[in-house]
């Protein structure tokens, strides 16, 4: 059963206490299969209980856990101890302001995924006795794959035009906003555009496509983005081109 | 103390909140609507379940076929006027879910897919891949978000209820980014605060299952009902506790014993199916009290792997083939490699049997209603008595719909007769007397009582004594240890006594509301004596009709141990009989 000594470099910073935040060192004795999260774990029970950290599910699902791990986005209870040497760098979230230690402020990104109406705006209204809609296997994949962000952030963490410009909706949110564009259900694309084509939306994204290399889910929110960018451009032709396709 | 107004509040924004959340809020778009929770809605556990979700809809099923599975399933303690509920409002409330944009699995003619699971005759599971739960608890939080009049606190932990003249009136709850409490009056109030499981060490519940809910009424003085009735999940990772869903053995998946022998069948749930063509109710699909206490036995034989983390058996899938597993079960393939170094694709998976789910919660009636006026509660802190002794897999998702909505329909109706408000003046005192405590809480030193010490010693003692087999002796010795440790507990003091997300508090009252739960669970599984459904006594091994064919009904009595009573099952129409899982499809 292997043990292993392990550094960790802890972000903290309380407000009430803390004029800045610093770093505090803890060495902890881990097993070989833990995570980060099971390090921090075992700091609060047996070294630190004063440390604060959000998590839950420990099964990357829950989305709680995101946190900067040597300066990467990491979900903590899906990052693996075994693939670090030295020294564990552990901060909060970047782009977040910061609550409490490895706590962040969140308002801003639920805020944004309000704005985009997630939710199925009905193409044809059905009632529940007449059934379940019809939707094949072929038609649920094309937005499937948008449906599973877990809302972790890590994604607002590693993109630099969020970190520029923080009115800028963002890769979950619009990656939100474009799975139910995607779904063969939904006629709801006209009422969700506005905020999309915005300025906040679409097209303040430069493509660097570093959500999606963060992305823990494989969500793919640069696919998502580049999507919309595209239909947004050919709804701009048929408005002001060709106008004579619009009945 | 700042409040806030609402009519009715939600305790908890897990699947059984927001389903209330949302019924309230199109009943009538009028309501103030207070959604409280620990936690951002879409951390709360409900996202973790894998399987799917149980309602008729093939037209070879039938409400009665589900209604006898889980009735014989839940050994006869289900109450089966709740269950006949249930069954009828399943399909509405997954089509429901499906018009709300939940992304179901589904056929080639693009109708909703169903797969079997443990325990049921016919498929009859609705599911989306293996992330069934948290496609749901994401379809309900979205929706949620184009109703004005669901106003959330995020963030916000409840510690106690107001109750003035027998009513309920509200909640107090602490602001976790600021450290202040806040009162919330409602005119009616519905917990759906989750499970319990965290009480014990190895579980698949999340760090948030803590019996909040259950804590909070029965304090209040509503009975704990069944809380002996602890479901152990027989597939789970033995590193993490992590589930691999029975969907697992619903696609075919199989349990080996270290020789390779599909050990089932020496317990009662043979014959031996072939391999990749399961078999409804037998073997692999037996129910999970019975798959788990074959494996305890065959451990006893010395029949099972020894691995770095204790004894396991072996979860086979490789006959699946990848295409399969990759479409249907994602989530295990990644969880088993990333957890485990194990790809199921390749080789067989170690797994054990893990605390899972608590069929006993808060006393409801069918309309979701508890004895204290004002006071609702559903989903899984609830014990409306449709698990019994043991819940069927996917039986649970489906009840917090299906109850949730319901909670709130009765919340409604509560409100809509107009009970004359609680006095400003009693709700005032009651949150200032909360407030009192909270602060002795935050201020008290000198003990040396932590809460890591107190909760390590209460997981101890439940997984030596009340785990999936249980004797009087084990159960006397847990009751004066929990005895002990509340005791024990009303002197723990913090290290942090700060104000900003101070999570040390926080776990110490989740560690109070555990501490209350488990010693109702142990006064209860040691007065039932008999052995039904998750609840088995080595010291009483048959089931005993006569004397427990009752709920157990555990009432708070302060710093005593709980009063343990009791009430007669409901039975429409179904006598007890025998739950017969070898392969005869059984009732
Ligand atoms: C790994 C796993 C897999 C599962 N798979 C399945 C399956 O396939 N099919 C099935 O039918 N069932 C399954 N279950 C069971 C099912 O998922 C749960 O029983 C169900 O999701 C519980 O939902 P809930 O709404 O009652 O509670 P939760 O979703 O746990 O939500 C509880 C809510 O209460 C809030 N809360 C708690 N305490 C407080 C407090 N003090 N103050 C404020 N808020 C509070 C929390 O913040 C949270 O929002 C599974 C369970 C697990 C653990
Ligand atoms: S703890 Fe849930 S995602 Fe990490």
């Amino acid at each position: 059963m292997g043990e292993r000594q392990v550094e960790l470099e802890v972000l903290r910073y309380n407000p009430e206490t803390d004029r800045e935040p610093h770093f505090q060192r803890y060495s902890v004795a881990c097993r070989e299969e833990w995570v980060v999260l099971d390090a921090l774990n075992h700091v609060k029970e047996t070294l630190d209980p004063t440390l604060s950290y959000r998590w839950s599910c420990h099964m990357a699902v829950c989305g709680s856990c995101g946190m900067m791990v040597n300066g990467e986005p990491k979900l903590a209870c899906k990052t693996f101890l075994r693939n670090y040497h030295g020294v564990i760098r552990v901060e909060p979230l970047r782009h977040f302001p910061i609550e409490r230690d490895l706590v962040t402020v969140i308002d801003d990104f639920v805020a944004k995924l309000t704005r985009v109406k997630p939710y199925l705006i009905p193409k044809e209204p059905k009632s529940v006795e007449a059934g379940e809609y019809r939707q094949t296997p072929a038609q649920l994949k094309r937005y499937k794959q948008f449906t599973l962000c877990i809302n972790c952030m890590l994604c607002y963490a590693a993109c630099p035009e969020y970190g520029l410009i923080p009115d800028y909706l963002g890769p979950a949110a619009l990656s939100l906003a474009h799975r139910y564009n995607q779904d063969s259900r939904d006629g709801g694309r006209g009422e969700r555009q506005e905020e999309l084509a915005s300025k906040e939306g679409v097209w303040e994204c430069s493509f660097v496509g570093a959500c999606s290399e963060v992305c823990p889910e494989h969500v793919d929110p640069a696919a998502a983005i580049q999507q919309v960018k595209i239909r947004s451009t050919l709804d701009w032709y048929q408005e002001h081109l060709m106008p004579w396709l619009k009945k | 103390m700042e409040s806030v107004q609402s009519d009715v509040a939600i305790v908890g924004a897990g699947g059984a909140g927001l389903r209330a959340a949302i019924a309230l809020a199109q009943s009538d778009p009028k309501l103030r609507i207070a959604l409280i929770s620990k936690v951002y809605p879409m951390r709360s556990h409900t996202c973790a379940a894998e399987g799917g979700a149980a309602g008729v809809i093939k037209p070879d099923d039938s409400l009665e076929h589900h209604f006898n599975d889980t009735v014989g399933g839940g050994d006869w303690l289900c109450d089966q006027d709740a269950v006949d509920y249930l069954v009828q409002e399943a399909p509405k409330e997954l089509i429901q879910l499906e018009h709300w944009g939940c992304p179901w699995s589904r056929e080639p003619d693009g109708s909703v897919a169903v797969r079997p699971f443990g325990g049921m005759k016919k498929q009859r599971t609705w599911f989306a891949a293996d992330k069934s739960g948290f496609h749901i608890l994401h379809t309900l939080f979205q929706t949620s978000l184009q109703f004005a009049s669901i106003e959330r606190f995020d963030e916000y932990y409840v510690t106690e209820l107001l109750v003035h003249e027998g009513r309920c009136a509200g909640v107090v709850a602490i602001e976790m980014r600021s450290g202040q409490m806040r009162r919330f009056d409602a005119r009616a109030l519905i917990i759906a605060g989750g499970g319990a499981g965290r009480m014990f060490p190895f579980t698949t519940n999340g760090a948030i299952k803590t019996g909040d809910g259950m804590a909070l009424a029965y304090r209040a003085g509503v009975a704990l009902k069944d809380m002996e009735f602890v479901q152990y999940h027989p597939t789970g990772l033995p590193s993490t506790g992590t589930l691999l869903t029975e969907a697992c053995r619903g696609e075919g998946g199989v349990l080996l014993n270290k020789n390779g022998r599909r050990f089932l069948q020496d317990y009662g749930m043979g014959p031996e199916t072939p391999l990749g063509k399961p078999v409804f109710k037998t073997m692999e699909l037996g129910p999970r009290d019975r798959v788990s206490q074959a494996f305890w036995q065959e451990q006893k034989k010395g029949n099972m792997m020894p691995t770095q983390w204790g004894d396991a058996m072996l979860l086979d899938m490789r006959h699946l083939g990848e295409k399969t597993i990759n479409e249907r079960l994602p989530l295990v393939r990644d969880m088993s490699i990333s957890y485990m170094g194990v790809d199921p694709v390749t080789d067989p998976v170690p797994v054990r049997p893990v605390v899972h789910y608590m069929m006993g919660g808060i006393d409801t009636d069918t309309r979701a209603a508890t004895r204290l006026p004002g006071l609702f509660a559903a989903g899984e802190c609830a014990c409306v008595s449709i698990n019994g002794a043991n819940r069927l897999g996917s039986n649970s998702l489906t009840e917090l719909l299906v109850f949730g909505r319901r909670a709130a329909l009765s919340a409604l109706e509560y409100v809509k007769a107009g009970a004359a408000p609680v006095n400003e003046g009693a709700r005032a005192a009651l949150a200032t007397a909360a407030q009192g405590r909270l602060r002795e809480l935050m201020q008290r030193s000198g003990s040396g009582e932590t809460v890591a010490g107190l909760r390590k010693e209460m997981m101890q003692t439940m997984e030596q004594n009340a785990g999936i087999y249980r004797t009087s002796e084990g159960l006397t010795e847990a009751c004066a240890k929990l005895s002990e440790l509340r005791r024990r507990y009303a002197r723990i003091e913090l290290h942090d006594k700060t104000n900003v997300y101070n999570t040390d508090l926080l776990q110490a009252l989740e560690l109070g509301s555990m501490l209350d739960c488990a010693e109702a669970v142990t006064q209860s599984a040691l007065a039932r004596q008999e052995s039904r459904g998750a609840h088995q006594r080595l010291d009483f091994t048959a089931r005993d009709d006569v004397k427990f064919l009752r709920h157990s009904l555990a009432l708070y009595a302060q710093n005593e141990p709980p009063r343990i009573d009791y009430r007669d099952v409901v039975i429409t129409r179904s006598q007890p009989g025998v739950r017969d899982y070898s392969g005869g499809g059984g009732k």
